[in-house]
């Protein structure tokens, strides 16, 4: 088509823009501002940068937990397709969450998830959600997946 | 995370939006309301989109959530004081997808307590009794005046 030399880049740098493409093709998450943040074997992170449309408590600037929830709930679920390293269907079976504690107002949310084991049907994740410092989480997350594997051929 | 015109509103009118909480509006929240219960609805729209014509199971959750602080704020006996409330855990089931039209949310306060408020929240899309997610929570209440209760 031209001749523009596009960059070189490595299999990690390309995997990384494959997920930022595939991620804000999501309508939700890009209805909440919610965007890929970093991703390793077994883990997955994203960010939420505070938006008013987040907001459940305007006068005293908390936001939905709702929002929190989704965050993690999508964290969790890319972390599941680290593990599997190829793009499958999995559906949450059901996600717990704990909140610790409320964001500070106005800060940006970081949600991590960790798959920490998958079976030929389920995947089990665990994660927080932080506002800056992981060691002071503002919620815990437990959760299972469930893959959806194409039927082998027979 | 009560908003007192969240209380107010449900007060008020059997049948509104909820617009005043930012998030609801982006979820696109009406309620109705009858003698037994309050009803929340959130209309199909693409922004509620997890994968491809499935809606976000956060966006169920979120839903979910909105609907238990709805019942647990009509559930308080004293509307002219109300605790601030705070979600203290959430889990949330999902037994079918979200398919893209309306879903109804309703939820039952299990036990009201004065510091501790378990909540029971269901949604649906085509029949009650098939719910596509039910979510268990508890709140804390903090009452404005301190109360060693």
């Amino acid at each position: 088509m031209n001749d523009e030399v596009r960059p070189v880049r490595t299999a990690e740098e390309r995997q990384q823009r494959f997920v930022q493409r595939m991620l804000s093709g999501v309508p939700h998450l890009a209805a909440l501002g919610i965007s890929y943040h970093s991703h390793g074997p077994d883990w997955a992170e994203l960010v939420m940068p505070f938006a008013e449309q987040q907001l459940a408590d305007p006068d005293y600037g908390i936001i939905a937990s709702g929002t929190i929830f989704t965050l993690m709930d999508s964290a969790a679920g890319f972390s599941v397709q680290m593990v599997m390293k190829e793009l499958t269907p999995v559906a949450t079976i059901d996600l717990r969450l704990d909140y610790l504690r409320g964001p500070t107002p106005g800060a940006t949310v970081v949600g991590r998830a960790t798959c920490y084991r998958l079976t030929r049907q389920v995947a089990f994740v665990r994660g927080i959600a932080h506002d800056g410092d992981s060691e002071r989480p503002i919620a815990n997350m437990a959760g299972t997946f469930i893959i959806s594997r194409p039927p082998v051929a027979s | 995370m009560t908003s007192m015109a969240l209380a107010s509103a449900l007060r008020q009118d059997r049948f509104g939006r909820l617009d005043m909480l930012p998030y609801a509006r982006l979820l696109d929240l009406r309620y109705e309301q009858d003698d037994n219960e309050v009803r929340l609805i959130m209309p199909f729209s693409i922004g509620l989109v997890g994968a491809p014509g499935r809606l976000h199971g956060g966006a169920i959750a979120g839903l979910l959530e909105i609907a238990g602080l709805a019942a647990v704020i009509l559930a308080q006996p004293d509307a002219d004081k109300l605790p601030r409330l705070r979600p203290v855990t959430i889990t949330a089931n999902f037994m079918r997808e979200g398919t893209p039209v309306d879903t109804i949310a309703a939820a039952e306060v299990t036990r009201l307590g004065r510091r501790i408020i378990n909540v029971s929240s269901r949604a649906w899309q085509f029949d009650r009794g098939r719910p596509i997610a039910m979510a268990n929570m508890n709140f804390l209440a903090d009452w404005p005046e301190a109360d060693p209760g």
